[in-house]
């Protein structure tokens, strides 16, 4: 298939070195300047030097961004069990439909998703604010009106809403290609369905539902439109926080240090996933 | 197969549990996009109580010169990030599937960074490139000003188009090739013949990505953006700082429509793929 890439040399050459450019000078640099920065301090409003120091990850320890982190990483995690709870029963359904239900079933999921972040958040507003449409219903009960924006509830119900789709997704490939036949014979076997999905379906794609958590994680996490919009100031995520330093706090080396432990631990969980997937990769052939 | 039972043992497609619940879910994304969509036809500035039928809403949007000058640039943006990704994208991808070289793999991994990187560490990165590092110079004409954005734009959405053209390319038999070289066709033949034919709905579905995630894009375009740069996003984002008006549900309601119809148009064109490309 592929050919040593001395053969063709300029043919190589003219494919290989416009992307490759375009994403060291537009990405990784960009990117090493603020890992530089990470390690530098401000010297005045607009010099900062590099003097290799770890006063800025110090920082983070600090209670208040240490709390904020910690509810971060919590909320974002939340965000993903709900979407996984959520997602898992569709996309099971899309599963054993026909495929011209399928097809608009997945439409359905995806319509949602291609919509621009920012209608979908302000349209979460429109609901959830005290004149909003859930409170003007409850209303009618004579109850209400709940406080239900400008909190971490608003926050948790946006993240949820805007990545719930990024869940059935993988969700719904991972177990298309599920072995049927071990689904009908636990069946047969006189297994409920709640059985069969949490003793046969669930282990045997544990792959799949692994990368739905990952994609799900790891956008929720440096969310900022969500938290921002939905959160008030008790409802702050990171990504908040990271955008204070750059633009009104003017603390750039503390604001590269916080955006560098979200890539680290983006890293992390990548660098995770790998492991399994290769460990499973391994498992299945032996 | 069990004859005991109603319905065949994997006959899921006809469980009433699971379709309420995917029906209650669907409620859920749904209700609040079509409340925006119904009352940007509602005549009164308070948004809740309906009072009637008007396209006021539409018709202040029209005479908003700033919002519309903003959905321009947006879409200007758009369209040339995803020229400029699908140039880029196809590339890269072409290069990975016909070549051994040495750096593959770490190209190979250094390509997906970017579409896993948190959106605010790619836009903080972005911002002190362009302003520190070296500066998109101010004060450019239209539309030279919204280089800095393009560029941004460009950089996040190429990986994905190279990856949907590089699972396409997959599944090209490289035995075409050898056929038209064998009947007498120049490389560059085959390339404009046979291989761009065959990837042609990867490159459908990468392009309406690259589209739909400039289009979308705030946080990257937030942080590049200059004081006279401004795209729908950020202007929507502006608008809903001071207040929920009925002006932005009009504007919601047109890209939502726009939204739907693209999607619709890339399942026609391309199949599931054109839709779920991607997003998996």
């Amino acid at each position: 298939m592929s050919i040593r890439w001395k053969k063709q040399p300029s043919s190589f050459l003219a494919s290989f070195l416009p992307p490759v450019l375009w994403l060291a000078i537009f990405f990784i640099v960009p990117m090493a300047i603020i890992w530089l920065y990470s390690f530098g301090e401000s010297t005045s409003l607009t010099e900062i030097s590099l003097t290799g120091t770890f006063a800025n990850y110090a920082k983070v320890f600090d209670s208040l961004y240490i709390g904020i982190l910690v509810k971060s990483v919590f909320i974002a995690g939340l965000t993903t069990v709900l979407c996984l709870v959520f997602g898992f029963p569709i996309a099971w359904l899309m599963t054993f439909v026909g495929p011209r239900t399928q097809g608009l079933l997945l439409l359905a999921v995806m319509l949602p998703f291609w919509t621009n972040l920012l209608i979908r958040t302000y349209a979460l507003i429109a609901v959830l604010r005290t004149e909003g449409y859930v409170n003007t219903m409850a209303s009618w009960f004579g109850l209400g009106p709940y406080p239900l924006l400008y909190n971490n509830f608003a926050v948790l119900v946006g993240l949820v809403y805007v990545h719930l789709p990024f869940a059935v997704l993988p969700l719904y490939s991972a177990l298309d290609r599920l072995d049927r036949s071990s689904l009908e014979a636990s069946l047969d076997l006189g297994a409920g369905h709640l059985r069969t999905v949490f003793y046969i379906a669930i282990p045997a794609c544990w792959a799949g539902i692994f990368s739905a958590a990952f994609i799900t994680f790891i956008p929720a996490l440096g969310s900022f439109l969500t938290p921002e919009l939905l959160g008030g100031p008790s409802g702050q995520m990171i990504a908040s926080v990271i955008e204070r330093q750059f633009k009104r706090a003017n603390d750039w080396p503390f604001g590269a240090a916080l955006s560098f432990l979200l890539v680290y631990l983006t890293i992390a969980i990548v660098l995770c996933r790998n492991y399994f997937e290769r460990k499973k990769a391994q498992g299945g052939e032996a | 197969m069990s004859a005991k039972k109603n319905r065949a043992p994997l006959a899921y497609g006809r469980s009433k549990r699971l379709w309420v619940w995917t029906g209650l879910v669907f409620l859920f994304l749904y209700l609040p996009l079509l409340s925006v969509m119904l009352f940007s036809f509602n005549d009164s500035r308070r948004t809740i109580v309906w009072q009637g039928f008007t396209f006021r809403w539409y018709e202040k949007l029209a005479g908003n010169g700033e919002l519309l000058q903003a959905f321009g640039n947006s879409l200007f943006i758009a369209i040339v990030c995803t020229i400029l990704s699908l140039i880029l994208g196809s590339l890269s991808a072409f290069a990975l599937w016909r070549f051994k070289f040495g750096l593959k793999s770490a190209f190979d991994s250094a390509m997906t960074v970017p579409m896993v990187v948190p959106e605010i560490c790619m836009g903080v990165a972005m911002m002190v490139f362009f302003t520190r590092i070296v500066p998109w110079p101010v004060g450019l004409s239209w539309p030279f000003n919204l280089g800095a954005i393009i560029i941004s734009h460009t950089t996040f959405a190429f990986p994905f188009v190279a990856m949907v053209v590089r699972a396409r390319l997959n599944s090209f038999n490289m035995e075409f090739e050898e056929a038209a070289r064998v009947l007498g066709a120049g490389p560059f033949d085959v390339i404009k013949d046979i291989t761009i034919p065959h990837v042609r709905p990867a490159l459908i579905a990468g392009g309406l990505l690259a589209f739909t995630l400039s289009l979308d894009d705030f946080v990257i375009t937030f942080f590049t953006a200059g004081p006279d740069t401004l795209t729908f996003p950020v202007k929507v984002y502006s608008m809903l700082r001071f207040s929920v008006t009925p002006e932005v549900n009009a504007a919601s309601t047109l890209l939502i429509v726009i939204t739907a119809l693209v999607t619709v148009l890339a399942m026609r064109f391309t199949g599931k793929s054109g839709v779920t490309a991607g997003k998996e």
